[in-house]
């Protein structure tokens, strides 16, 4: 059986109906039914799959990584860091005087590095011009539909910590 | 499929109808007999002969069916028509070179041999030549007949122009390679006129 009907001599009716079942080009209840209770058990054995998985799954766990100190950076001022691994770049923001933002760098678009914009308070992709928030790292505007994951800070004596990437696939 | 292959070797035939009664007792086509069985010549000879579908490569009982009705599977048996799109037109009738389908009038449909489908698609031998016992109606192997018969099997038919190969074979003498039957031999002609057969 083949769907594209090569150029023939054959009137296209004996094609179509051929006497030799091999040939037919319908499908029949038969073919069909055989189509649904493989596709069926296709479904099943999918479904399965992804239930072992998730069965299986344990949650990432996140290395602790000094990024910064608390001094080394202006309010205002901007540091690109790497997190959780090297291929994974981050970036840092020091809102106000006591207050750091990080996110991932890679717009939740197509990948390009976000950058901080000052006068606007909010973290542009030059690409698409996405914004995102720089408050909590939602869409502002643009293409992006996913907010840029963030990543999770702590104070540890004069420097700051990264302790894990929230809303990132592991 | 299975290996073996259907021959009818009518020289063989003694005339019991043991087929005939056996393709009856089918249930699926109860009380109808799909064997054609012919008395050669009546008022000269006690031949007779028992033969069933001969299958066609390119069968022209469908080649004519304006319904799509019969079909070719694809282990070489040409079926009997389907009973959702037989019309009960007899194209296929008139048309087929052996005269093997019948219209069976009660049914409005054509109805001939399917080679027992249900039986020889799972293995088993078709219900006549389990009956036949001169087996001229032989279900076996090619080996078993070349081994058990003088005459050759033939599956090359002429009919005038039209050439005809088939999966049942004929046991021919032989030095036969092919059978040609010319219909104009059998038209008459002259004095001796054929006398209008009444079946």
């Amino acid at each position: 059986m083949s769907w594209f009907r090569r150029p023939s001599n054959t009137p296209l009716w004996r094609d179509e109906f051929s006497v030799y079942t091999a040939d037919e080009r319908y499908v029949n209840r038969r073919q069909f039914t055989k189509f649904l209770t493989l596709t069926s058990f296709g479904m099943v054995a999918g479904n399965l799959w992804i239930l072992a998985k998730s069965a299986l799954r344990r949650p990432p766990s996140f290395p602790r990584v000094a990024v910064a100190t608390l001094e080394e950076i202006p309010v205002g001022g901007v540091k690109v860091f790497n997190y959780p691994s090297a291929e994974d770049p981050c970036i840092l923001v020091r809102t106000t005087a006591d207050s750091y933002v990080a996110y991932s760098q890679k717009c939740t678009h197509l990948s390009c590095a976000v950058y901080y914009e000052k006068e606007q308070n909010r973290l542009e992709c030059p690409c698409h011009q996405g914004f995102f928030s720089i408050a909590d790292g939602s869409v502002l505007q643009g293409p992006p539909r996913r907010p840029l994951p963030r990543v999770e800070l702590q104070k540890d004596g004069d420097r700051l910590v990264a302790i894990r990437t929230e809303g990132a696939s592991a | 499929m299975f290996g073996m292959e259907f021959y009818v070797d009518p020289s063989r035939c003694i005339g019991c109808q043991s087929c005939l009664k056996a393709c009856e007792e089918c249930d699926t086509h109860r009380g109808v007999s799909m064997i054609n069985f012919d008395f050669v010549d009546r008022e000269q000879t006690i031949a007779t002969a028992a033969y069933v579908c001969w299958h066609c490569d390119n069968p022209t009982c469908a080649q004519v069916c304006p319904a799509d009705a019969i079909k070719k599977y694809e282990d070489g048996i040409v079926g009997s028509s389907l009973k959702p799109r037989c019309i009960a037109c007899s194209n296929c009738v008139l048309a087929c070179p052996f005269g093997i389908p019948k219209l069976v009038p009660q049914y409005e449909q054509m109805m001939k041999c399917d080679m027992c489908y249900d039986r020889t698609s799972v293995g088993k031998r078709p219900m006549c030549a389990t009956v036949c016992p001169s087996q001229a109606l032989a279900y076996v192997t090619p080996e078993t007949i070349a081994s058990a018969r003088r005459e050759k099997p033939v599956n090359t038919f002429w009919f005038g122009n039209q050439k005809i190969t088939t999966k049942v074979y004929m046991m021919a003498p032989a030095d036969t390679a092919e059978i040609a039957i010319d219909v104009a031999d059998y038209v008459w002609e002259g004095d001796h006129e054929l006398v209008p057969q009444t079946f």
